[in-house]
């Protein structure tokens, strides 16, 4: 028979996970494309607590080759010729020496003042939502019930097979799709408990006041300009996240999960009765 | 194929979309007031936890940075700073004013005198980067305690010397703060540098010194310091020239 299964809604997502998530799409991407703007700034990263600046470790500026403006884009001894993006925007001479280009920051133009207000605006509204969401995870019970692996989950073989199967964009299908798959629990468990808190901390490592207030802060991650660098890769990081993660809701079947974020409903197809 | 060229479409369309909304927001009034309500909020948390007196970290003699960059202005070309200058500021006087009970004006050679502090601390820019120096300067606080702060003070405006920005008859920077950080014991009005007098292109023959705020409030260049009720009547108001440009003034952040 090639009849279609049967489908049910099945209750996927409770209200505070999806209000959080909205929110957070809005506030994470304004925080990036602000952040770029900051960078902008001083297109340059350190470590330690001071700027060594004849050595960052990485940075993106403009340079003159052939008596053209090009885009340079180094890391460590790495020199890699980003004109157009990075470094160097746009064609001639309408081009710009920045950084990050107009479409990725904001304000599009240059503007450090305009990105800070626009930064710590949404820096605020993105702790206290973070915050919200922690506590009724914890308190509600959404981590337990939801994001705890279960031990046979943890096996390494179901984990390898997870990894085999998901390369093939081959999803879990009927009840097995009622609940995350061991790499969504891992991998959202280390977005929520990782590396969000370690962008805000890194974050806050970056205020003088903050610095004199929790003064062992900063030697956790080693500096000011350790702080500023691991701010800068876990934005990296979030980014690989989220393209990663939106790979994964449109091959696993678009509609169903963005329906499933907004009213809560998540269709399933049940196995077929004898 | 075409759900890609589809999806790319939508991309670049949803993108310009919301750059050119950011832009049309970034140019509305109300929004970015809005926005500056986090600045409050801020300064508000961050006072609420930190201790009046908590120190920010001074380090090691080792740990002094060899390029120690300078910002804003580095050659004042006004022409009663190069005349100050030209002299080795043997004319220059610190005044203190506004509302304080005895108004000072002191030489050089006199703040020398005054109750003094070294530090060596981490200064960070705006921008991003930070360098490490070697700060001595009379403790601000003395000074204060001697003009007596009339009750009505509640801020201290920085009137520096350097124009930074020629094209505006306002164009003279200066900067403000209030009494917690002016009373701080790490507040300090730093005439040497890294053992050294002042060099120009760090504010010679002084600047201010405030060390849980960013270097746009290390004023360079002082000549007056007025206590004022509020600084509405400045410049353009906002208590500082990197204010007046759209800047927090609470630069603890």
């Amino acid at each position: 028979m090639a009849e279609k299964p049967p489908r049910v809604l099945v209750r996927r997502h409770a209200l505070v996970t999806r209000i959080t998530h909205w929110i957070n799409v809005l506030a994470i991407s304004l925080l990036l494309m602000s952040g770029l703007q900051i960078f902008n700034a001083h297109p340059a990263l350190y470590w330690g607590h001071a700027s060594t600046f004849r050595q960052p470790w990485m940075s993106i500026i403009m340079v003159e080759r052939g008596g053209e403006p090009r885009g340079q884009t180094a890391i460590g001894d790495l020199r890699l010729d980003t004109t157009g993006v990075l470094g160097w925007s746009g064609e001639g001479a309408r081009g710009e020496k920045r950084a990050f280009p107009a479409w990725a920051t904001i304000p599009s133009f240059k503007s450090l003042a305009d990105g800070r207000r626009w930064h710590f605006f949404f820096a605020w509204l993105f702790a206290i939502n973070g915050l919200v969401y922690l506590a009724w995870a914890l308190i509600g019970g959404h981590f337990k019930r939801d994001l705890a692996p279960t031990r046979a989950q943890l096996s390494p073989r179901h984990i390898l097979h997870e990894i085999g199967t998901h390369a093939q964009l081959k999803f879990p299908k009927g009840e097995a799709a009622r609940s995350y798959n061991v790499l969504q629990k891992g991998t959202y468990l280390a977005v929520v408990l990782l590396l969000l808190p370690a962008m805000v901390l890194t974050g806050l490592c970056m205020s003088p006041s903050v610095n004199a207030t929790v003064p062992w802060l900063i030697d956790v991650f080693g500096g000011r300009q350790s702080a500023r660098t691991i701010h800068f890769i876990s934005a990296s990081l979030i980014v690989l996240f989220v393209l990663v993660h939106l790979v994964m809701v449109v091959a696993s079947g678009a509609w169903n999960n963005i329906r499933s974020m907004i009213t809560g409903r998540y269709a399933i197809e049940t196995e077929a009765r004898p | 194929m075409n759900r890609r060229h589809w999806i790319r479409g939508a991309g670049s369309v949803l993108g310009a979309v919301m750059l050119s909304a950011c832009d049309r927001l970034n140019a509305n009034a109300q929004f970015m007031r809005m926005l500056r309500g986090a600045e409050a909020l801020s300064m508000r948390a961050q006072r609420l936890i930190a201790p009046r007196g908590a120190l920010a970290r001074e380090f090691s003699p080792a740990d002094i940075s060899p390029d120690f960059r300078a910002n804003g202005s580095i050659d004042p070309q006004d022409v009663e700073y190069l005349t100050l200058k030209a002299g080795g500021f043997s004319d220059w006087r610190l005044v203190i004013d506004g509302l304080v009970e005895t108004p000072l004006s002191l030489t050089l050679d006199e703040l020398r005198g005054w109750p003094a502090r070294s530090q060596i601390t981490r200064h960070d820019c705006v921008e991003g980067w930070s360098s490490i120096g070697k700060w001595t300067g009379a403790r601000l606080a003395p000074l204060l305690e001697k003009a007596g702060l009339k009750p009505e003070a509640k801020f201290l405006v920085f009137h520096c010397a350097d124009t930074l920005d020629p094209s505006l008859a306002q164009g003279r920077y200066y900067e403000s703060i209030d009494l917690i950080d002016a009373f701080h014991p790490q507040t300090i009005l730093a005439y040497a540098m890294n053992d050294q007098p002042l060099p120009v292109k760090h504010g010679a023959p002084l600047r201010l010194r405030v060390e849980r705020q960013l270097g746009y409030k290390h004023a360079k260049y002082v000549m007056r310091i007025e206590a004022v009720a509020d600084f509405a009547h400045i410049a353009r108001g906002r208590g500082g020239f990197w204010e007046d440009r759209g800047y927090e003034w609470y630069a603890g952040i």
